[in-house]
């Protein structure tokens, strides 16, 4: 019943985009957490998350999300969201995290819109 | 909202343990499916569900450490509209104590959380919490298609 939460990684330069496939709960949202925060570590600047894989998300998973986003902005970064379900699009903007992150609609939209 | 006839009623007991959420959100989208509603709206009603059960889950402080859950079926001679009551028998808490948030405070502060109730009012086409000494109950509804035919 569970879906745990599968995360991979692509680093393209000075960009990161890691996808998402299963349900993004508090796990799910440490999870995605501490592999941004290593991407930070590691020095990237611009994380573009690909939610294709997700379907569901709850409200302490995006929590964990804005702890990310305002990470990016201490350091001056930038994280980005593509491929949202229409729920959690309409979601992120009943939250405002909009204003904060972009959303695109795919991922190939948003690697060229983030790539210098 | 007019008062509908109740045409069924589907009545789910879950203990208060991770992932339950997902069960009642899985029922609430079998139930939205069925009386026609679009694959968008059910999945915000799901997300809706999740949502309330976590906020039991994480405040009620109920000694049974379990929450009921009756989705109705609303409507005239069809089912047009899903109800769902999500009840505890917590601590209740004051509606009117509780703040809306910011992001704009959320990311400057250090308690992101507290987002579910507005993202259920989001979600959902109505929303009424009733809380008291003996618990607390929400009750939500969200028609097959929104007031402007939206699907």
């Amino acid at each position: 019943m569970t879906e745990v939460l599968r995360l991979t990684i692509d680093r393209r330069d000075s960009l990161a985009v890691i996808q998402t496939e299963g349900y993004i709960n508090n796990q799910g949202g440490e999870e995605i957490a501490r592999a941004a925060y290593d991407l930070l570590d590691g020095g990237c600047r611009r994380l573009l998350l690909d939610l294709t894989g997700t379907k569901i998300i709850n409200s302490i998973g995006i929590s964990i999300l804005i702890e990310i986003i305002e990470k990016m902005i201490e350091v001056e970064g930038r994280l980005a969201f593509c491929a949202l379900t229409p729920t959690i699009e309409k979601t992120f903007h009943i939250m405002g995290l909009a204003q904060y992150a972009s959303i695109y609609p795919d991922q190939a939209t948003a690697v060229t819109e983030l790539l210098p | 909202m007019t008062e509908r006839s109740r045409l069924r009623e589907v009545k789910l007991t879950l203990p208060m343990a991770p992932d339950m959420e997902v069960v009642a959100s899985q029922a609430a989208s079998s139930l939205a499916t069925f009386i026609g509603m679009s694959p968008d709206r059910v999945d915000e009603v799901r997300l809706a569900v999740v949502e309330c059960c976590i906020n039991a889950f994480e405040h009620s402080q109920c000694a049974d450490r379990k929450v009921d859950i009756t989705f109705g079926l609303l409507g005239d001679k069809e089912a047009d509209t899903l109800e769902i009551r999500v009840h505890d028998d917590g601590v209740g808490f004051t509606v009117s104590e509780v703040e809306e948030p910011r992001i704009e405070a959320k990311l400057r502060g250090s308690r992101k959380r507290g987002w579910g109730l507005k993202i259920m009012q989001g979600l959902m086409d109505d929303v009424k919490i009733l809380s008291g000494s003996h618990g607390t109950t929400v009750v939500m509804s969200k028609s097959r298609r929104g007031r402007d035919g939206e699907r």
